[in-house]
């Protein structure tokens, strides 16, 4: 049995720790405020492993109960529960173990800051709001998780608020969530009107009435109400998972500190979109216009990101376009109807890509706050350590057999060409072809990072050097399942039946089932790997990237000379930013300066209230020529109307 | 359990009876005035309380009832009472007053024993037009309530502060004799056998015909609707919050517009159902066209009061949005489920802007006091010097763009869910205050919060003091309690608005 003080205490650990380090911050000091908030999300972790074994170990049964109820309107009672089963346990102990390590490195990166309480604060506030989104046992909750989540990320990616590009980007990394926030809420208030409840299982348990029904948004355009539901809810996803068109504010939020960027911008935050489809896979098996929406994005995402990743020399960037492009294939995963292999590839993406950060941030430390590639080269001998995880994390993240990553994006390969649906072609080919641009833009980093000439110019005093211990050790401590969880647990969670009923899958989508009948053993898989094409790719992509970086090195400018239209576009993202800047910015402002001087100042103030006043002005004006104050002029006109008084009774 | 005494005479005639004191004391000593009005409100804030402690949450009935001749010949009483939408209405006026003493203690330097008298009978004046149970009795004090806030922008205000107030007092006034045309109208038409009455509750009763209702619903609308205020008649608003003390804005936002939102639920929707029914889209596409293109005016505001004016008006969009979808619903869906969600969310967005908004106006008061600009130009990278201060600015942002957790989501969540009931494209509109919302609140923070200290006036700011530092967290804690755990205040309602429900679905043709 799962106590619900258990959960509870995971919960609030992280809450009580980032209160404490937060308001108490300077009663408290610096190592008051780590240690508090590395002991509240320690505990968390060790419990959540310790509800993981529950479940896994001694079979206790999943746990869905209220906590209080927040509020009842209209006889809909909406609550604050937990849902934990085998996905929630494993999204917790994921996001407790990364946090946990993210703390650690944290006392190292942000030892000169300032500002290294309220981080420490900041980091346990947003495990908790994570906890209470992936343990939420329903809409109202996810939805509480989810902005607190975002907004965390808010305040995180503003950490340093007095770089302009930093409140920049916080902003606008806030607005475009509300963008997907917006389509979120449509969608939960759908639910609701469909099945007057926001609970999952009362939800899920209705299904049925959603899937029956049809609504129009237009007249005579008839839309399945499941569809509205689910396109509703990815809109939300799309946002908080940085799916294109919504995808801008992920590459401008490395403004925030590293060790966030690895915790919130690659392991978990941009994960809840992912982790919220799996989650309504009940929903989304309805529909297969919205899985289609969903293969389409993901796929345009894995492919179009990375090949921006190519281009840039920024080193959180280039693995900021990782992450979007990998969120592409665990977005194309559940549309595909993988929903266990999109949650396999978040957990080893988790792993590998706040690895692959928290690296660049050793790098950048040891680098003296330098972001730039072209200004490193040949760190390998200053910082061994770092090297050799940051290319653990490498070799994962381009899916060389064996490790982590080859599992998950292997899988979810195999598993997009099993589907049927109408999307899935163009979804295979570009995460086929993902798997070359990721590999050659993931070397790319290695190689001008950690090898060749050294480009930068530093003398004896600032010499590269390798990160302190409280750095490294999280270094390995990730870099140890980026190598192995692949393996270990491939075959129990995907082909095991590992989710159960946390995920539902028609038989007609079970792509896995599929799959599974393909797979006999990691080590079987692993070889089998070597007749398929990603493996291939995955090499020429390497050699391509070691063949331009450290063989001939003078090449790329050159390439990108001669396609200089191709290299402009990639270097600007595609434009996507200019355009939204001009469109949805400048824009907004447009409507609102029109309204506000044509609508309220002109026509409500000039023409209504300040005309209604001058026509009385006027009126009274004319009135004011017959009070002339002579007495003639009166005498006047009461001969006149006296006459034509009884002219009109005379004549009457 | 109901209480032996007169509790409400006690709630509106001691802050009333404090401001007579104060106005009598003078200024002989300041000092005095002020521990005086703060007392006053702090006790009629513990007594309030009593109404919370001691309210029946099982009945829709009035409670707390008094009645007293008052105009025999006119068959007018002096008769009180409170029900599950007045009294956390009458809560909110008694937490706030005492607030807005605290704020103004040292920041009134030109006659503050008027200044406070004049707040104090404001309060009383307030707390009356909550409770009064009789029409004539309901429009005094409704009138009288703009006697003190004249005076308080007219002497206390902005340079403009006289444009503001004719501009304030012609609008609202204008709005509100239409009201009176009605009241009497109605007063006669309860006449039988010589016997009238201006009892609220016999206006529900009143057979009415549906062009009747009309007439009566427009003239409601025209008073209503400029309190709120709705689009178009709202450009008063920014004018009189531009110029207003900050104590009077805090007032003006919290309070008085709720005035508004307070008589469609007492008077519009009861009294006159059907004309509700047929011109229910009016009020729907005022409140709509108050989200969304308020909220594109708020975003190109310059000067922070008015930019969080207009956030007023677009908040205030989502309660007469939830107060009139009953209708909609009923032609939809044949059913009244939602309802009751959409007047419960316009109760909840009414207690929840006036402590958001109360609590911004105050945020703009405390950087106004130190720099005297109210320009968002004139600021930026606040954080660095007032770091107190920016943590509240920012909650109180946050909750201004509806964050859950905060009493800012509960309303306008409820509003959503309930409006998609009855059309999709209602919850859409509506729906696009959480972009527009978070675009004008959080660019606002952006410019004055973050960045660099902007210039030498950010650079000598001081944080916060004690007493400002009670007032902002008092109100977070408000906040953050009402959106935490907003269950308890719908409990109060729910009887209420179940009744309200049956009452305007019930046709009176």
């Amino acid at each position: 049995m799962i106590s619900e003080t258990l959960l509870l205490t995971i919960v609030l650990a992280p809450l009580f720790a980032a209160i404490l380090a937060g308001l108490g911050g300077r009663v408290i000091g610096r190592v008051g405020s780590h240690s508090v908030t590395i002991a509240g999300v320690a505990l968390s972790f060790a419990l959540s492993a310790y509800v993981l074994k529950q479940l896994l170990v001694d079979g206790a049964a999943a746990y869905d109960g209220s906590v209080y109820t927040w509020l009842v309107s209209d006889g809909i009672r909406m609550e604050v529960g937990f849902l934990v089963d085998h996905l929630t346990a494993l999204m917790m102990v994921v996001v407790t173990f990364v946090s946990l390590c993210v703390h650690v490195y944290t006392i190292g990166y942000m030892h000169d800051d300032p500002g290294y309480q309220r981080f420490f604060s900041y980091i346990s506030l947003f495990t908790f709001s994570m906890l209470m989104l992936v343990m939420s046992n329903n809409f109202l909750q996810l939805f509480f998780g989810w902005e607190a989540v975002g907004v965390v990320s808010y305040l995180l990616i503003g950490f340093w608020y007095t770089r302009p590009t930093a409140i920049f980007a916080n902003l606008k990394a806030f607005l475009v969530n509300r963008v997907g926030d917006f389509g979120f809420v449509l969608g939960i208030a759908a639910i609701v009107y469909y099945t007057n409840s926001l609970d999952y299982s009362t939800v899920f348990g209705a299904r049925d009435l959603i899937a029956a029904d049809t609504m129009q948004l237009f007249p005579g355009v008839e839309w399945q109400a499941i569809t509205v539901v689910c396109i509703c809810l990815f809109i939300g996803a799309m946002g908080k998972s940085a799916q294109v068109p919504l995808h801008v504010w992920l590459p401008d939020s490395m403004e925030g500190p590293t060790p966030i960027s690895a915790l919130i911008h690659a392991a978990t935050m941009v994960t809840a979109g992912i982790f919220m489809v799996a989650r309504m896979s009940p929903l989304f098996e309805l529909s297969e216009t919205a899985l289609n929406m969903v293969l389409f994005i993901g796929a345009t995402t894995a492919f179009f990101m990375g090949l921006l990743g190519i281009v840039n020399n920024d080193i959180k960037r280039v693995i900021a376009y990782s992450t979007l492009s990998q969120l592409g294939y665990m977005t194309v995963g559940l549309g595909a109807s993988a929903y266990g292999g999109a949650i396999f590839h978040l957990m080893t993406h988790a792993f590998f890509k706040a690895l692959l950060f928290l690296a660049a941030g050793s790098v950048i430390i040891g680098m003296h706050h330098e972001q730039d590639m072209r200004k490193m080269g040949g760190l390998k001998k200053y910082m061994p350590i770092t090297y050799w995880t940051a290319l653990i994390g490498s070799v994962a993240l381009i899916a060389v057999p064996g490790t982590s990553g080859f599992f998950s994006k292997d899988i979810l390969i195999e598993a997009v060409h099993e589907s049927h649906l109408l999307m899935a072609p163009y979804a295979y080919w570009s995460v086929l072809l993902g798997v070359f641009v990721t590999a050659f833009y993931s070397f790319r980093l290695v190689f001008m990072t950690f090898h060749g000439e050294e480009r930068f110019h530093a003398d004896e005093h600032h010499k590269p050097h390798e990160s302190p211990w409280v750095v490294t050790l999280p270094l390995i401590l990730l870099a140890i399942p980026s190598l192995v969880i692949g393996w270990i647990t491939v075959e129990h969670v995907l082909f095991g039946g590992y989710f159960g009923n946390a995920i539902y899958v028609l038989p007609a989508h079970d792509v896995l089932g599929h799959v599974k009948e393909e797979f006999h053993g990691p080590a079987r898989f692993v070889l089998h790997a070597f007749t398929g094409a990603p493996v291939y790719l995955a090499a020429a992509g390497v050699l391509g990237a070691w063949y331009l970086y450290l063989k001939r090195p003078e090449l790329p400018a050159q390439i990108a000379a001669r396609v200089s239209w191709l290299y402009k576009v990639l270097s600007n993202k595609f434009y996507v930013d200019e355009a939204y800047q001009a469109v949805f910015a400048r824009g907004s402002r447009g409507i609102g300066t029109a309204l506000w001087r044509v609508g309220d100042v002109a026509l409500i103030d000039g023409g209504m209230v300040n005309g209604s006043a001058r026509v009385v002005g006027w009126l009274s004006g004319l009135l004011r020529h017959m009070q002339s104050g002579y007495l003639y002029h009166y005498a006047f006109a009461m001969i006149i109307g006296l006459s034509a008084l009884l002219a009109w009774y005379v004549l009457r | 359990m109901q209480l032996d005494w007169p509790i409400l005479s006690i709630l509106i005639w001691l802050p009333i009876a404090g401001g007579v004191v104060m106005l009598a004391l003078g200024d002989r000593s300041a000092a005095l005035g002020r521990w005086v009005a703060l007392l006053t409100t702090a006790v009629t804030f513990g007594i309030s309380t009593l109404l919370w402690v001691h309210f029946d949450t099982t009945t829709a009935l009035m409670q707390f009832t008094e009645q007293h001749d008052w105009i025999p010949s006119l068959h007018s009483y002096y008769s009180l009472g409170v029900d599950g939408i007045a009294m956390p209405l009458i809560l909110l006026t008694t937490f706030i007053t005492p607030l807005v003493v605290i704020a103004s203690w040292t920041v009134i330097e030109k006659k503050p024993a008027q200044y406070y008298a004049a707040f104090l009978i404001l309060e009383g004046l307030m707390i009356g037009v909550f409770a009064a149970l009789d029409g004539l009795l309901f429009y005094v004090l409704w009138e009288a309530m703009l006697i003190p806030m004249f005076i308080i922008i007219g002497i206390w205000g902005g340079p403009r502060r006289v444009y503001a107030t004719i501009k304030f007092f012609l609008y609202t006034f204008l709005g509100s004799v239409l009201m009176l045309v009605s009241l009497i109208y109605l007063y006669l038409q309860t006449c039988d056998n010589g016997q009238c009455s201006y009892a609220i509750a016999d206006f529900y009763d009143l057979p009415l015909g549906l062009n009747q209702q009309i007439l009566i619903f427009l003239s409601f609308l025209v008073a209503f609707a400029v309190k709120v205020p709705m689009w178009p008649v709202h450009t008063w608003l920014p004018d009189a919050h531009v110029e207003a003390p900050t104590g009077g804005s805090v007032i003006l936002a919290a309070i008085m517009l709720k005035m508004g939102g307070y008589g469609f639920l007492r008077f519009s929707l009861p009294i006159t159902p059907d004309a509700s029914d047929t011109l229910d889209w009016l009020v729907i596409s005022l409140s709509l066209i108050a989200v969304v293109y308020i909220g594109f005016v708020a975003l190109v505001q310059q000067d922070m009061k008015k930019l969080i004016a207009y956030s007023s008006i677009a908040h205030m969009g989502f309660v007469t949005l939830g107060s009139f979808l009953t209708f909609e619903l009923m032609s939809v869906n044949g059913d009244t489920r939602g309802a009751a969600m959409g007047i419960d969310g316009a109760m909840v967005q009414m207690i929840s802007h006036g402590l958001i908004s109360g609590a911004l106006f105050f945020c703009v008061g405390v950087l106004y006091d130190r720099v005297h600009s109210r320009e968002i130009s004139s600021y930026g990278g606040v954080v660095n010097t007032m770091p107190i201060f920016a943590t509240f600015a920012v909650l109180f942002a946050l909750a201004n763009s509806g964050l859950p957790a905060t009493s800012g989501f509960v309303g306008e969540f409820l509003v959503i869910v309930a409006s998609f009931r009855a059309d999709f494209w209602y919850a859409f509109l509506a729906g696009l205050t959480l972009i527009l919302g978070a675009a004008y609140t959080l660019w606002m923070v952006k410019r004055v919060i973050f960045g660099e200290v902007a210039n030498e006036n950010v650079a000598a700011l001081t944080d916060v003091n004690f007493r400002e530092f009670v007032v902002l967290g008092v109100l977070a804690v408000a906040v953050l309690l009402l959106g935490l755990w907003p269950a308890p205040l719908l409990e109060v309602m729910r009887p209420t608005v179940e009744n309200l429900v049956q009452q305007i679905t019930a046709s009176k043709l």
